[in-house]
């Protein structure tokens, strides 16, 4: 450990902030109601939302949390490790300011307390638009303890039963545990307990190269520890296009990360203080040390110890709840959103998805989980941002694609920014302008996807997206510059 | 370097094809017809290069270089090697299942390195194997390489590669079993699929080629439409033995393209790239080009005038994804003659006269960097690399005279491989 935890005054302060707005102590639950219009279960992004939308359609609502308000997403998830992020990039950037800097920065070094601290009051933030007063403000019902199923009808929170007309399950998942041999007897962490390390460990070893294992590799190593990422794939983010994952790939090992690729953990042991994995790639057998060990390797439903069949819910330990493409789950009362639920396993996808299923069953609304356009990011540097179909998705139902691509190193403000690492690629039904999908690497590419996300919910096409005019210079130019390739290439191919 | 630099474009092109095929008669073991990977000291053979040698010995008889009963002799010393040699899983076996392993020892024509038996390479030594068998037409002697050319082809066994599944492994070690590197998109294996669905004995599955074009990607990319990959040389392997203009298969029917067309178009790519510079590379222009797999400085990281410069060794380099680290292959502009003669010579002649150290005895070297500064020049890889050279062979002769693809579009085992890819048009319906 090179550095020990040192927080500064002020961290107490907003730790005890946030906790008081996430799960206040000494709360109280309130005295349930004879029958609510709807119980939900799980006060993450999806619960959050949910709740909100009921309320406003003047709906009687209950909300049990287990743990605490904001699911993973704000607790452990989406907003801490974005703190991180930011803290890497920042300390990249400042060595990089050196050389048109007078007066040196060369001797900045990371205080893990104070980006921890700052974690915390960024947390308590973003916190209070869902806190536990504000929900008891809007007429919601806020149970803190466990829940559980016990009849169709019927939610024991706390031991005390609520009766709903309609129900919704929003439990989220959990980090996914391994059967690597041995891992169970060290310490280890998951995304659910990495931000809670108080020092930054001089050597992190990463199993998984996924969204997180990807992110929080690149994060570590920038802000000075020795990391090591293990993937058993032979690319990282098995769910993106090759040339992102590539980009991921160079862009890690730019930063520093030791790079294990078709490499598979075989075990784990203690040698005095040091972690030790045993590898093997391609029948080669190697090891790595390591003074902590982050596993990512996917998520869990949280679907254990609800009481699903007492309500006749049909579930699965790996994919989750059963739903139809309305959300509705196989009691006909009781719905389900999120994580617990959806392969795309993110903050608005939860939201999005919660949202329908609210309109499903309080207003009889139809939505389909499967009209939602959905775009996600995996926050590397550059991020690598995506929406719509893939090649993959479009050739398994025989649809021809051409991909637009733009290179951000063509892109003026990216050169100015000196970010031109990455690309914008449109995919469209090749011999139509009909945009199929879009993925975007690039340093800013969560805001850039967003207006493709507009254009692609408009159903706008590449040759009207050529006429819309850009702010020069933006990265988002890029956007037009594919459109405008397009053109051209219609006007040739004529 | 005067000397090159002063030839007219034709004799210059001559010298060169002749530089690069002294590489496979200086760096042969003529015992068994094995050669060397590169010029250095104790490098083993690989079998890729074989497969480039033994297309190259007609080309030397045609242009005079070499007698016909010396091409012949050379040609049934290697034909009888891998006849011969120890198939099994042995791990010091010469091949399996008629496969072969990537790198052999020079003399005992062994598996060194513990490499892995390989596809590819097994792929460019058949389509060498089946040059010679076709273009020695003869009889006693020539009889001979026809038979063993047969022979050596049947025994392949491309099924068992694919492991039961739609497309091909890249390997398989007798330690470990397969390997799989996730060969995802376009890349040099065509020929491999085209021989493995021509063979009578052991097939790939009728689906396997149209599997792996699943994994294409048709792009349009710094001003060109490209069936995309990144590295140079994938876009040359398989067009050293088959003319592609004109066929097409179901991908390139509906672009209405063909693969000769996209390898045009990715010179293009490449050169557009070395004119761009993003990277801000020293020597990059629009004929200073050509990114591709090949030896490099080694790695090592500067942060140099406001730049990040990360450079690797040998290892496969592409456009305009990367990696590209100011590396590029000398010889590949020569190498694109017969899509673009045009940007191929400029390069040349650029190269020739700006950097002539990168064509020492008239033959390029695998890689050069003038971005990494030493002793007063740029980075240049030691001696020669023989696929470079083999290719280098191939593709000047296909560009003066077509000879190897005019041999391989009479060989009923392309012309049926083509066909049961789905290839169509152009000379397979003449």
């Amino acid at each position: 450990m090179t550095q020990p935890f040192n927080p500064p005054k002020w961290d107490s302060i907003d730790e005890e902030l946030f906790l008081h707005r996430v799960r206040p102590d000494g709360w109280r639950n309130p005295e349930p109601r004879a029958v609510y219009d709807l119980v939900i279960i799980g006060a993450g992004p999806a619960g959050l939302a949910a709740a909100e939308d009921a309320c406003r359609l003047g709906c009687s609502v209950a909300l049990v949390e287990g743990y605490r308000l904001g699911g993973v997403s704000l607790n452990s998830g989406s907003v801490p490790s974005k703190v991180i992020i930011r803290a890497g990039r920042l300390y990249t950037a400042a060595r990089v300011a050196e050389e048109f800097c007078t007066g040196g920065t060369s001797a900045l070094q990371i205080d893990f307390g104070v980006v921890r601290a700052r974690m915390h009051r960024v947390g308590a933030r973003i916190a209070e638009y869902h806190s536990a007063d504000r929900l008891r403000a809007k007429g919601i019902d806020l149970f803190f303890g466990s829940a559980r199923f016990s009849g169709a009808d019927e939610i024991l929170a706390d031991g005390v039963p609520l009766h709903f007309r309609k129900a919704l399950i929003a439990t989220g998942a959990r980090p996914r545990l391994s059967d690597i041999s041995g891992l169970d007897t060290l310490e280890y962490r998951t995304s659910a307990t990495i931000f809670e390390m108080t020092a930054l460990p001089k050597r992190l070893a990463v199993i998984g190269g996924g969204p997180l294992g990807c992110q929080m590799a690149q994060a570590f190593c920038r802000l000075g520890s020795h990391v090591t990422i293990i993937q058993n794939d032979p690319k990282f983010l098995p769910g993106e296009e090759r040339d992102a994952a590539e980009l991921v790939s160079l862009a890690m090992a730019r930063d520093g990360v030791e790079i294990r690729l078709n490499t598979t953990v075989t075990k784990a042991r203690l040698e005095g203080s040091v972690k030790i994995l045993e590898t093997i790639n391609n029948g080669v057998k190697d090891h790595v040390e390591a003074d902590e060990i982050l596993l990512s390797v996917g998520r869990s439903p949280n679907v254990e110890m609800l009481g699903l069949d007492a309500a006749g819910i049909a579930f699965d330990t790996s994919v989750g709840i059963k739903v139809d493409e309305y959300l509705h789950t196989a009691n006909a009362a009781v719905y389900a959103a999120g994580d617990v639920c959806m392969p795309l396993k993110f903050g608005n996808a939860a939201q999005a998805s919660a949202r329908i299923a609210v309109q499903n069953a309080l207003v009889g609304g139809e939505g389909r989980m499967n009209d939602l356009l959905i775009p996600w990011c995996t926050y590397c540097d550059p991020e690598i941002a995506h929406i719509g179909m893939h090649i993959w998705d479009a050739k398994e139902r025989s649809i021809p694609v051409k991909t637009y691509t733009v290179m951000m190193q063509d892109v003026d403000r990216a050169i100015t920014d000196g970010q031109d690492l990455g690309f914008i690629k449109i995919h469209t039904e090749e011999g139509t302008d009909k945009i199929l999908g879009v993925t975007i690497a690039a340093s800013r590419a969560s805001e850039m996807i967003n207006e493709m996300s507009v254009i692609m919910r408009a159903g706008m096409s590449m040759g009207t997206l050529a006429d819309v005019v850009h702010i020069y210079p933006a990265q988002s130019e890029g956007i037009m510059l594919a459109a405008l390739a397009y053109i051209r290439d219609r006007r040739k191919v004529a | 370097m005067g000397a090159l630099a002063d030839l007219n474009d034709e004799s210059l092109i001559d010298e060169l094809q002749r530089g690069a095929f002294s590489y496979l008669t200086e760096y042969v073991n003529p015992e068994n017809g094995l050669v060397a990977d590169t010029s250095r000291q104790d490098s083993p053979c690989s079998i890729a290069v074989v497969g480039f040698a033994l297309s190259c010995y007609p080309i030397a008889v045609e242009n005079g270089w070499m007698t016909r009963s010396e091409a012949v002799a050379r040609t049934l010393a290697t034909l009888r090697f891998f006849a011969q040699s120890e198939q099994g899983e042995q791990p010091d076996s010469t091949g399996y299942k008629g496969f072969y392993y990537h790198f052999l020892d020079m003399k005992t024509g062994r598996r060194v390195w513990q490499c892995e038996l390989s596809l590819i390479d097994t792929a460019l030594l058949i389509a060498g194997v089946l040059t010679v068998g076709c273009y020695f037409e003869g009889i006693g002697e020539e009889a001979e390489i026809r038979r063993l050319s047969a022979g050596l082809f049947d025994r392949v066994d491309w099924r068992w590669a694919q492991n039961s599944t739609e497309t091909l492994m890249q390997g398989w070690k007798p330690e470990f079993g397969f390997l799989h590197y996730g060969w995802e998109g376009y890349n040099e294996a065509t020929i491999l699929y085209v021989l493995g669905a021509a063979s009578k004995t052991h097939p790939l599955t009728p689906g396997s080629f149209a599997g792996w074009t699943m994994t294409y990607q048709w792009e349009h990319l710094l001003g060109q439409n490209v069936l995309y990959s990144g590295p140079l040389f994938t876009h040359f392997f398989s067009h050293a033995w088959i003319d592609f203009r004109g066929i097409r298969d179901a991908f390139m029917r509906i672009r209405r393209s063909d693969y000769f067309e996209n390898t045009r178009a990715a010179v293009a790519l490449h050169r557009e790239h070395g004119a761009r510079n993003p990277r801000g590379y020293e020597g990059y222009g629009p004929n200073f080009w050509g990114v591709t797999a090949g030896d490099g400085p080694g790695d090592q990281y500067l942060r140099e005038n406001g730049r990040d410069r990360r450079f690797f060794g040998y290892m496969s380099r592409g456009v305009p994804y990367g990696p590209d680290d100011g590396t590029i292959a000398p010889w590949a502009m020569l190498a694109s003659l017969p899509f673009d003669p045009i940007a191929g010579l400029e390069g040349i002649r650029h190269l020739l006269t700006r950097y002539p150290q990168v064509c020492k005895q008239d033959r390029f070297s695998s890689g050069f960097n003038p971005t990494l500064q030493m002793d007063g020049s740029g980075w240049l890889s030691e001696g020669w690399y023989g696929l470079d050279q083999g290719l280098l062979v191939m593709m000047i002769e296909n560009y003066r005279s077509g000879l190897i693809w005019k041999i391989l579009r009479d060989c009923p085992h392309i012309v049926t491989g083509l066909q049961q890819a789905g290839f169509t048009g152009g000379w397979l319906e003449k």
